[in-house]
């Protein structure tokens, strides 16, 4: 973890309530994709954490949701404003399991993480499955597109791609015979249960899933986020957000 | 020059300021970040005979200039702590610990104190930090630190089984919080701290219920800074041992301020969890305050 002053260089709106912001500075301290960033916002006592989408040398993406007053706030700022930003907070995704034929599987505003991992998965025979409430709520598909991935889409309503959830598009990959080697997912966590029993559990594919609380702290010192697991108890902020299929208690 | 040391229960500390339980864990996180050498001492989490997982998630809620939480004493219980957390410890760590004991009996505080005090890492110890003051666990913590004579008997419990000085960590969610000072000092109480959090609550408006799974929670952060410095102020005043202050301190101004209303020293809590420096960066600026108002020395 480090704490570094970051300057905004874009921020713009992807959705009626999703927004893009990218920031420049010291982004060493972010290793792998899963982790997050925890914002400082004047006014609001307790920082915003928030997933990294991308990271290069000198640049970090972030894609955050409109959910409550400070990420409401985070949509006024401008480019060359500059945010108190605690960076490379969590374990991230293993990308070493991944195997010739992984597959990710976001939903909604858990998408932004796997796109990092997608990237990076860049040799890999890589399936992404995004899921959305609707078609007004998609993002990012193009993008990830142009990383080389073989992208799916699933809305709720059907107004695009396969109708129903992101395990429905699984059980009509899985009907067509294809075999997945591991998974990755992110997501809200009615959506990871499902994606657990389905793809875990039915389909006896191991994967990493990543996992949202409350949190005080964002770096393993308040204790706020803690979860039970088969390994007993993990601070989603510090030994978290990502667990391992073989260890959750649901 | 200034001299920052202050005199806390016969142990000369390089400062006063001191990183409150709960918001430290037992070191190793911060000490990744910085020297925690440079801190007065810091009081570790919360410690009780068996491990505790604490209450259901979400255990945090934000206010304005503070949070809640309902973490619940969540820790390895003394024996791991023995075991694994402070030999780690004394690896970063070269000066006296406080030992923060939570229980929910008399019999639990004294055979936490014991175990510490019998144990091999001993000689960490500096101080005992007596928790009768957690708001978010049933049948224990607070109710013990609401009633003088429930008080009394913890500070009767433990007392004896240690001569390293024991510090009375008191609730604010009291009528007169000077009663409850009186009568830990009356049974041979070394030290009192305060305050532990204010119990507090939030809704979700969404969902209609509680945003603590717990329900209520422990308010903390520049929220109840003038809380504090008001029963600190009282305090001090009504007993003759030392007093430590706590509730919201931020900053170097702030503990100048705390050492105003009679504390010896102080420490900081909730800072600490939304700026990892915040302790460190206040003991950095104390010396150029107390310059500034013209303070030489506690």
């Amino acid at each position: 973890m480090k704490q570094e002053i970051l300057t905004i260089t874009e921020n713009r709106q992807l959705t009626p309530s999703t927004w893009l912001m990218r920031m420049a500075g010291d982004v060493s301290a972010i290793k792998a994709p899963g982790q997050f960033i925890n914002i400082r916002l004047d006014g609001h006592f307790l920082r915003r954490p928030i997933s990294v989408c991308d990271v290069s040398s000198d640049e970090v993406t972030i894609i955050y949701k409109v959910l409550g007053h400070g990420t409401e706030e985070m949509t006024h700022f401008s480019p060359g404003a500059k945010l108190d930003v605690l960076t490379g907070l969590g374990n991230g995704y293993d990308l070493d399991d991944a195997g010739e034929r992984p597959l990710l599987i976001g939903g909604g505003v858990g998408i932004p993480p796997l796109y990092l991992a997608t990237r990076c998965l860049a040799k890999a025979d890589t399936t992404v499955i995004l899921g959305f409430n609707s078609e007004d709520e998609i993002y990012y598909v193009d993008e990830f597109e142009k990383l080389g991935a073989r992208v799916i889409v699933a809305t709720a309503d059907g107004s695009r791609g396969v109708r129903g959830f992101v395990t429905d598009a699984f059980r009509e990959l899985v009907n067509k015979g294809e075999i997945f080697t591991h998974f990755y997912t992110c997501g809200p966590e009615p959506m990871l249960k499902a994606v657990y029993e389905r793809v875990y559990e039915k389909a006896g594919i191991s994967g990493q899933m990543s996992f949202e609380e409350r949190m005080g702290c964002g770096f393993g010192a308040c204790m706020g986020c803690s979860t039970k697991t088969k390994n007993g108890n993990k601070r989603i902020c510090k030994e978290g957000p990502v667990l391992r299929t073989e260890e959750i208690i649901w | 020059m200034v001299d920052t040391r202050v005199d806390l229960c016969g142990i000369t500390i390089d400062n006063p300021v001191i990183p409150a339980s709960g918001t430290f864990g037992y070191g190793h996180e911060f000490a990744e970040l910085y020297d925690i050498n440079c801190l007065g001492t810091f009081s570790f989490k919360g410690t009780t005979l068996d491990p505790r997982f604490g209450n259901e998630t979400p255990r945090i809620a934000e206010c304005p200039s503070g949070m809640l939480n309902a973490v619940g004493l969540q820790n390895p219980g003394v024996d791991d702590v023995i075991r694994e957390e402070l030999p780690k410890l004394e690896r970063v760590f070269h000066k006296p610990v406080m030992a923060n004991v939570s229980g929910f009996s008399t019999d639990e505080y004294a055979e936490v104190v014991k175990r510490l005090d019998r144990s091999s890492m001993s000689d960490m110890i500096g101080w005992y930090e007596i928790n009768i003051s957690c708001p978010n666990v049933h049948g224990g913590g607070m109710s013990f630190g609401t009633d003088p004579k429930m008080a009394a008997e913890v500070v009767k419990a433990v007392r004896w089984i240690t001569d390293k000085p024991v510090i009375m960590k008191l609730s604010p969610n009291v009528t007169d919080i000077t009663e409850i000072a009186k009568a830990c000092e009356a049974e041979g109480a070394d030290g009192i701290s305060l305050i532990n959090t204010l119990m507090g609550m939030r809704f979700d408006l969404r969902t209609r219920k509680p945003l603590l799974a717990n329900v209520t929670g422990g308010l903390s952060g520049p929220a109840v800074f003038p809380v504090a410095l008001r029963m600190v102020y009282q305090t001090a005043k009504a007993v003759k041992i030392p007093v430590i202050g706590m509730g919201g301190i931020s900053s170097a101004e702030d503990v100048l301020e705390m050492m105003m209303a009679g504390a010896v020293a102080v420490e900081v809590g909730a800072a600490n969890l939304v700026d990892p420096y915040a302790s460190r960066n206040i003991v950095r600026d104390l010396p150029e305050a107390m310059k500034k108002y013209g303070i030489s020395s506690f």
